[in-house]
């Protein structure tokens, strides 16, 4: 539908533009990490072009042998996909690129936010489920999860039934303000049965 | 004593005050769907807020990735729980384009018809809910009433009042029931009686109008570079709705219009949500007409649709297909797509990426309200501590869908 649009891609960024396919009728150009805001600026204020409706950005981990339906060569783990739309001129364009290696080190990428400010919370979210940091975000912070929160669930490693340790209570030394409430009564005070160590266990004093 | 010095206008007498915070949520009246908004105010103007989501997540995708693709359906239904049906249709539609299929005519006429109900109960709740918050209660509970009509249709159709669980890849659980035209004729009519009742006691009230008119407005390009889509964006005067600009299902043979609001405030928002109460019923009168009344609800693929009961219960063929659809799941072909419709808040997106197993490799929903809160500090800063609950009320946050 908007060939145009992967043919101007692959013209102006040449090597940056690693793959571009049409599967399903989506246009799809994967790049390479370094150029991913250049091309993204691009893309949103070329004249012909004007993405302006930033619809969705998420990631996908790909941490086995299975690379993706893309046909290129592995060159990170995560996935990172940003949906764009056209007001004006009713194109769609999804960008996708990899990043972070087989432990998820060096999973950085830059930040779109100056570019279209409704990728802020989107940016956040994929810094909270899947650990990719984004460089310049003014504010990235967790989303959905709690700050405590260890470990980045839409990672494929991350076991579906994991259970994440417990919030210690806050102190009046740690919160850096009076508290005006009781002390609790123990570490595990309103916690649910299932979570508190077994008193009759060995060495559970 | 000293002469007062009475040279200083009223407004210009600054008091040394410090910010003070001011923790709104999660459990407030006036934020349903839970979600925090920390304020830092000066008097009663906010000068800085943080809007905090997050309390409802139930790890949606992360689910998704464990069962078989038509087992993300009951998911789907809790998404956006008040108009469920929107979700259903628009995960099928989403693995029927991975798949390559295309349902019976029969089929898309009555998903229409069942998503449009689903937009007239979801409106109503927002809109109703609204004024509520803002002290008219019996326009809530007058909206209430004429949801649970709309929510009586479903309940015949499917079987449940909220979560259907109705839809399937490549068709409909069940083929609309004998009663369908009836009961919509009959209740369609009453519905709008009841708007139009509701709309007459707000909109012709100053007080109601004074706390909408001009609160919250957000500027049409604003709106676009923050990813606003659906009643929030086309309020602010951009005419994009996914069934016109790329229509899905039969809407392209439909007659019906797009309400388009022009300033962007919290007002064109309400009325926009009710416009699109009357666009929907007209829909809904015009699928009903040209759905024909006999004809197959699944598309044939028996690839991924069960086979009929009669048929597993007296052949080995179609008991191996039904065991094998339910316990492996329909393989759905490798590949990765995006599919967007149009959902009571906005484009509803689905981003699905398969190993052509039978299990969904990732399933990512793009929620339209979680864009639209996302925007809603802009809104609410710089304004009274008071413009939160209408301009909240009307972004028609659902936690269930922007919190995944």
């Amino acid at each position: 539908m908007s060939q145009m649009v992967l043919e101007r891609l692959r013209e102006r960024f040449g090597a940056a533009i690693l793959e571009t396919h049409s599967d399903f009728g989506d246009d799809t150009a994967i790049v390479d990490p370094s150029a991913w805001r250049e091309i993204a600026t691009y893309l949103c204020n070329d004249p012909a072009l004007e993405f302006n409706l930033p619809v969705d950005l998420c990631g996908v981990d790909y941490p086995d042998s299975w690379n993706g339906p893309s046909s290129t060569a592995r060159t990170g783990r995560m996935e990172v996909v940003l949906h764009l739309y056209s007001i004006g001129k009713r194109h769609r364009i999804r960008m996708k690129t990899r990043v972070g290696g087989e432990a998820m080190e060096g999973a950085e990428l830059d930040s779109l936010t100056d570019v279209w400010p409704g990728l802020n919370w989107l940016e956040r979210e994929v810094f909270d489920m899947s650990g990719v940091t984004f460089r310049g975000h003014p504010d990235l912070r967790r989303i959905l999860m709690y700050p405590e929160f260890e470990g980045h669930p839409l990672q494929r490693t991350y076991p579906a039934g994991k259970t994440q340790p417990l919030v210690p209570y806050r102190t009046e030394a740690s919160a850096g303000m009076p508290i005006d409430k009781l002390e609790p009564f123990g570490e595990f005070e309103g916690m649910p049965f299932g979570r508190r160590p077994d008193p009759t266990a060995a060495g559970v004093g | 004593m000293e002469p007062l010095d009475l040279s200083h206008e009223n407004g210009e007498l600054e008091l040394p005050s410090e910010p003070m915070h001011l923790n709104m949520g999660p459990s407030h009246p006036a934020m349903h769907g839970t979600v925090r908004i920390v304020l830092e105010l000066s008097g009663e103007i906010i000068t800085k807020s943080d809007v905090q989501i997050g309390y409802l997540h139930r790890g949606f995708e992360k689910m998704c990735e464990r069962g078989t693709w038509a087992q993300v359906f009951p998911y789907v239904d809790r998404l956006n729980y008040v108009s469920p049906m929107l979700n259903n249709v628009g995960y099928a539609l989403a693995v029927e384009k991975l798949c390559g299929l295309s349902v019976p005519d029969r089929c898309q006429w009555y998903r229409m018809i069942l998503g449009e109900l689903a937009r007239i109960s979801d409106h109503l709740t927002c809109t109703g809910a609204m004024a509520m918050e803002l002290g008219a209660f019996t326009p809530f509970l007058w909206f209430v009433k004429a949801r649970e009509m709309v929510w009586d249709i479903l309940e015949e159709e499917t079987g449940a009042r909220l979560t259907h669980s109705f839809g399937r890849i490549g068709g409909m659980a069940f083929p609309p029931s004998r009663d369908l035209r009836a009961l919509c004729s009959s209740a369609l009519p009453r519905i709008l009686e009841i708007v139009e009742e509701g709309e007459k006691m707000l909109l012709k009230n100053r007080i109601f109008l004074d706390r909408l008119e001009g609160v919250g407005p957000i500027s049409g390009a604003d709106a676009v570079s923050l990813g606003w889509t659906g009643p929030c964006l086309r309020a602010s005067g951009i005419d994009y709705d996914i069934r016109k600009a790329h229509p899905y299902l039969k809407y392209d043979e439909i007659d019906f219009e797009v309400p388009i609001g022009t300033s962007g405030d919290t007002l064109d928002r309400f009325l926009v949500r009710l416009g699109e109460i009357r666009q929907s019923k007209r829909i809904i009168e015009q699928s009903l007409e040209r759905m024909p009344s006999d004809g197959p609800i699944c598309c044939d693929d028996p690839r991924v649709v069960l086979p009929s009961k009669d048929d597993v219960y007296t052949t080995i063929e179609a008991t191996i297909q039904h065991f094998k659809l339910i316990m492996e799941g329909a393989k759905v072909p490798k590949g990765e797509v995006y599919s967007y419709t149009e959902a009571g808040n906005g484009e509803l997106g689905f981003y699905l990426v398969s190993d052509g197993t039978g299990t969904p490799y990732r399933v990512r929903v793009r929620p339209p309200c979680f864009q639209v809160v996302g925007g809603l500090s802009r809104l609410i800063d710089g304004r009274l501590l008071s413009d939160i609950v209408p301009t909240f009320g009307s972004l028609n946050m659902i936690g269930g869908e922007c919190d995944h």
